[in-house]
């Protein structure tokens, strides 16, 4: 177990790293303090060269004890200054870009003298974790970097799970939770612990920005995949494991900073979810949009077919009359038409096509949304000339349950405002296609 | 002031100045849109431009970093407006997740650039931090050029921003597209985090868009004020940071710029008439003091209603008794109404001046307007008004009062006792 090859202790290494920051991410995104969270792991640095002066060691107690006091000074301060007239973001802003001005003159000052230099405070040294390794009483126990992330994801992974309920019910109404004797103050604080450690633990391996990456991008990436909070977690600790995966072989292949890699395959992994999830990604909305479209394009042709037959029983159209009648071009109208011959809602023969059994019984039953919506508004007392315009857009949108309650307000009347009759409602309602 | 005769720490002086005035401007403009941290991931983003410029021109040229840096940021400003419009992520994610993101991707091209064996000569690491000590005559050539061009770019669109920040929806009715200005306002922000991150580098960049912004807003309530003082601490700011870092060798010019607007911002914070720690706290004691008198001035008064004479006696143990107030507390107010005139003491009894009567009828009135207004108002239940009557009553203006008194006579809620002695005087 002991004797990964050092590509594999660099990535399990990402890998607790990306899982822990992420599970405390999706708190921050959904709570949206994504950006206390980016101030934090800035705001700590100050309190780890102090720790690491004091203690001349990395990963040590002391370090985790300044991180998490600077960690509690950055969310008192910010709490503090916006609660006294300070606008929220530059109580922020504020607050991290002075603690971190400080660390890096400390850092400055204190450079020549103890092994930390910039480069490490911004990128990691995650390619150097398997060298820093635990012995002991002689036994190799592996890299130190591992047991220090795996304690902090253990730490997270316990308190997000005793926690559970709290942090749910803090995350999506902290009104609630107060109400409810949950103390919501605690649970924010007890979350900026966490990830104030765990911004120690990443630093070493990822440094004080890419850690936000880390923290922000599987969240906010596994937020658009799923509404449930515990798939969310899930999803956003697995996107964890495999950024670090994948990141680590593009470095491999590039050979650029790892860490970096890293977060730049959490953000690749964002754009994708972006794009393609589907219930929130942009995709899928438009084509939800272009479906709507087609179907407002094709009931139209339906109603306007249904209407021509009732007006001047003529039940046979052409393509030609459809564009005239609708303001279509003709090459429009035709494939409109063939759509809706596929669907058999209209016959075709010879260039002659008319409404099929099914497409009447589907028209009638948009014509009954449409009159019964007339009745309706004229009954509140719009006058006869002021209702189709109204109905002509609301139509295609009724569900059924809205036709019921439609034809009740309108005590069932046979006729709409204009005399024309109401279709009854359909023995049983066959859904287009 | 012998630093002052080196020529480069002259140009140094001289950027890290006009850079402090310039961010001063359009952080004013970006803390009133609520946009502070945009200039903070608009920093960040424009690492990746900078090193995608060099690896393209093969030359450390400040022109061609601000080129690249431009065509990032633009690129992550609208990469921020996208994930915000067409996704459910909110904003702030949305700036993390940008920030980070491009950083990341920058920190990527820049070890690429290192490990091609050029990078240390570009410098190019030198941005993340800032070295404003690196600073040559040309660099602060093109950032005097790029100050002036925000600068007289912001004061031209003066009252168009203005009227983004105060009221984007009223400024889109005017026939402004707020979707324009912001856009401009965060063209302007990349040029200055442009000229910026030099000096004092990327992570610490949003510090001179954020802090003189924030100090000047506690100054004044105006905006052209407000612009004016965030230009004056920004470009203070620039020459204190300077001078420290000049006279103590070895420490980084940035950090010591960003933690003198901090020491601005600290100052101001404390100090500031009106915004600031200590006149609101010197305002809440005189609060305090007021409501106190008040409150001992209305409990006689009850006391003189309930016997139906103005001149009755009490002892301020009676007085501490009515309203549950430590003795210490009454024993100090009664001291400074007797001083004031309004309470007379005989021994241990206290009783009303003419004037202290006249006092105590305006407040009880006043506090029993309240109590009506409140009642038929927001239709609080009536015994729940007096604990808020009892706060509420010494900010009620005369105007509201003059409504209420025909309600209180409906109610049969007026002062019993009046407000001048001399009826009474006559009467007995």
């Amino acid at each position: 177990m002991f004797n990964l090859s050092s590509a594999g202790w660099i990535m399990l290494t990402g890998a607790l790293v990306a899982g822990s920051c992420a599970l405390l991410g999706c708190f921050l995104v959904l709570r949206r303090l994504s950006m206390l969270g980016d101030a934090i792991s800035h705001a700590v640095l100050p309190g780890i060269v102090i720790a690491f002066v004091l203690s001349q060691s990395r990963g040590s107690l002391t370090m985790f004890i300044g991180a998490v006091a600077l960690g509690f000074l950055t969310t008192f301060a910010v709490q503090y200054l916006s609660q006294r007239g300070i606008e929220g973001n530059a109580a922020i802003g504020v607050t991290f870009t002075s603690l971190f001005a400080v660390g890096v003159l400390l850092v400055s000052v204190y450079g020549q003298h103890i092994d930390l230099d910039l480069d490490c405070v911004l990128y990691g040294e995650i390619a150097y974790s398997p060298f820093d390794t635990l012995m002991v009483r002689g036994h190799f126990l592996g890299p130190r970097p591992i047991w220090i992330n795996g304690v902090l994801l253990t730490l997270n992974l316990l308190m997000v799970g005793l926690f559970f309920k709290q942090f749910k019910i803090c995350a999506f109404d902290p009104g609630m939770a107060a109400a409810v004797g949950i103390n919501v103050s605690l649970m924010h604080y007890l979350l900026m612990a966490l990830v104030s450690v765990t911004t120690v633990g990443a630093f070493e391996s990822v440094g004080a920005i890419l850690v936000v990456a880390m923290f922000i991008v599987p969240g906010a990436t596994a937020y658009l995949l799923t509404d449930r909070l515990g798939h969310m977690l899930l999803i956003a600790v697995a996107l964890g494991l495999l950024s670090s995966i994948v990141g680590y072989q593009m470095a491999r292949w590039l050979d650029c900073s790892i860490a970096g890699a890293m977060a730049t395959a959490c953000g690749a992994f964002f754009l994708l979810a972006f794009l393609f999830s589907p219930k929130h990604g942009v995709l899928m909305r438009m084509i939800g949009q272009w479906q709507i479209r087609r179907r407002l394009v094709e009931e139209d042709l339906l109603l306007w077919a249904w209407r021509r037959r009732e007006r001047s029983h003529q039940p046979h159209f052409t393509v030609g009359e459809l564009g005239e009648g609708q303001n279509w071009a003709v090459r429009e109208a035709l494939v409109v038409a063939q759509r809706l011959v596929r669907t058999r809602l209209l016959a075709v023969s010879e260039g002659a096509y008319r409404l099929t059994e099914r497409g009447l019984r589907y028209t009638e039953d948009l014509i009954r949304r449409h009159r019964l919506y007339e009745s309706y508004l004229y009954g509140l007392g719009y006058p006869t000339d002021h209702v189709h315009a109204p109905a002509d857009r609301v139509e295609h949108h009724l569900s059924p349950a809205t036709v019921a309650a439609l034809a009740k307000a309108t005590s069932d009347t046979p006729l709409d405002p204009h005399d024309k009759p109401i279709p009854p409602e359909p023995p049983t309602r066959k859904n287009h296609e | 002031m012998d630093w002052l005769d080196d020529a480069n720490t002259r140009w140094v002086l001289l950027g890290c100045t006009m850079l402090g005035a310039s961010s001063g401007i359009l952080g004013s403009f970006a803390l009133l849109r609520r946009r502070s941290l945009m200039g903070d991931a608009l920093a960040h983003a424009a690492l990746p431009g900078v090193c995608i410029a060099f690896m393209v021109t093969g030359a450390r040229s400040l022109e061609h970093f601000m080129i690249g840096a431009l065509i990032a940021g633009v690129v992550a400003a609208l990469a921020i407006q996208a994930i915000t419009r067409y996704s459910r992520v909110k904003e702030d994610a949305a700036l993390g997740l940008v920030l980070s993101v491009f950083f990341a991707v920058g920190i990527v091209l820049l070890t690429l650039i290192q490990h091609s064996g050029r990078g240390n000569q570009a410098g190019l690491d030198k941005f993340i931090f800032g070295q404003a000590a690196s600073l040559v005559g040309s660099d602060v050539r093109v950032m005097a050029i790029c100050a002036v061009v925000v600068t007289v770019t912001s004061l031209a669109l003066f009252k168009e921003f203005k009227l983004l920040c105060f009221d984007a929806g009223f400024a889109h009715g005017q026939g402004y597209s707020p979707g324009v200005l912001d856009g401009l306002l965060n063209l302007l922000i990349v040029v200055v985090v442009v000229i910026g991150m030099q000096a004092v580098g990327v992570v610490l960049m949003a510090a001179m868009l954020i802090t003189p912004a924030a100090a000047a807003r506690l100054w004044t309530d105006r905006l052209g004020v407000m612009v004016m003082v965030a230009c004056i601490i920004g470009a203070v700011s620039g020459v204190l940071g300077t001078i420290l870092s000049a006279q103590a060798l070895r420490m980084p010019t940035g950090p010591l710029i960003v933690l003198s607007a901090t020491a601005v911002f600290l100052f101001s914070f404390l100090l500031a008439p009106k915004k600031g720690l200590l006149s609101r706290l010197r305002r809440l004691v005189l609060v305090r003091s007021m409501v106190g008198r008040e409150n001992v001035l209305r409990s006689l008064y009850e006391i003189a209603e309930a016997t139906g004479s103005w001149d009755v006696k009490v002892t301020e143990g009676e007085l501490a008794a009515r309203r549950d107030t430590p003795i210490k507390n009454v024993k100090r107010r009664v001291s400074r109404l007797w001083r004031e005139g309004l309470l007379a003491r005989q021994a241990n009894q206290l009783s009303f001046t003419p004037r202290g009567l006249q006092e105590a009828y305006r407040v009880v009135r006043n506090h029993r307007l309240w109590e009506m207004f409140l009642m038929h108002e927001s239709q609080l239940a009536a015994d729940h008004v007096d604990r808020d009557a009892d706060f509420i009553e010494h900010f009620l203006s005369r105007e509201i009062v003059a409504e209420l008194e025909r309600l209180l006579q409906i109610h049969g809620r007026e002062p019993k006792l009046p407000a001048s002695v001399h009826p009474l005087q006559e009467s007995s």
